[in-house]
């Protein structure tokens, strides 16, 4: 028996939404930044469904360059905080608010 | 019926992992929850066919981005804090449950037809499935490839600028930037 496509796009969903919520409701940054993660994940897994039940190999590359987004990401978001941390010594996202004027 | 039982086990430790990630108070307890969400979504792509994206998955996001999360936590000496939730989560809640609905939803009631492609299960297992990603990755998608070893680069130049050293860190009562020295704050910010 195999497992239908619905399955895999249905748990991409949910991952999706958790991220989502995580994004919405967190307010620690580094938090925000890896329910992020969570959300390029459930990207993922949609594609690499996809991939398999139309047979082709084209849905695995793009996890792959979803993969180097979510590098890049991970290390800029990281510096940022850093740098922002310098500044501010906070990392609540309701207290950086300095382009607020 | 063995592979719908591991999906399920797959599956709803992802769920269960990221919810954990999502809604723990200590940072340090949500990055081992999502290395539980991470190690179980490389199970999930070892049932879909793709043993070198659960390598892959297993590799970079396990190894390389959550021990550079932890690595940062690590730095910013992570306590319990007491309003880790914002002040509106019952909207966030409800926003990420309609968003939730609306995209399961359309899922099914979306009939979607297998395109039926070259790439099978039996060629690929013929072939081994780190050798038709090879093929694909250096002849049909080279230029995005190239594309990304750039982004790449390009992101490390940043991450050094961004968080080297070179920039002053301003000294106030308890190491805190209070609103008098904003302008200071934001001179800083502007040229480091």
């Amino acid at each position: 028996m195999t497992i239908p496509l619905d399955w895999y796009l249905t748990l991409g969903f949910f991952l999706f939404s958790i991220g989502v919520g995580g994004v919405l409701v967190r307010r620690n940054i580094i938090m925000v930044l890896l329910s992020i993660e969570l959300i390029l994940n459930s990207a993922n897994i949609t594609f690499v469904a996809y991939s398999n039940y139309h047979q082709s190999i084209s849905g695995q590359m793009m996890v792959f360059f979803i993969l180097t987004m979510a590098a890049a990401e991970v290390a800029l978001g990281l510096a940022l905080v850093i740098a922002l941390y310098r500044v501010r010594s906070t990392l609540n996202v309701d207290e950086i608010n300095m382009l607020k004027w | 019926m063995t592979a719908q039982l591991l999906f399920f086990y797959f599956g709803g430790m992802t769920v269960a992992g990221a919810i954990v990630a999502v809604s723990a108070p200590n940072l340090v307890y949500s990055a081992l929850a999502l290395l539980l969400t991470f190690i179980h979504i490389a199970g999930i792509y070892i049932l879909l066919n793709a043993e070198f994206i659960a390598a892959v998955q297993i590799i970079v996001y396990a190894g390389a981005i959550l021990v550079l999360y932890l690595f940062v936590l690590m730095l910013f000496n992570p306590k319990q804090e007491r309003h880790y939730i914002h002040k509106q989560y019952k909207a966030g809640i409800f926003l990420a449950l309609v968003v939730m609905f609306l995209m399961v939803f359309a899922g099914y009631k979306t009939e979607i037809l297998s395109l039926g492609g070259p790439v099978t299960v039996e060629s690929v297992r013929a072939m081994g499935h780190t050798r038709v990603i090879g093929n694909a990755l250096y002849t049909d998608y080279i230029f995005p490839f190239e594309i990304a070893s750039l982004i790449l680069l390009v992101a490390m130049f940043g991450a050094i600028l961004l968080a080297g050293r070179g920039q002053r860190r301003i000294k106030g009562p308890a190491g805190r930037v209070d609103l008098s020295k904003r302008d200071e704050a934001t001179k800083v910010l502007v040229r480091p």
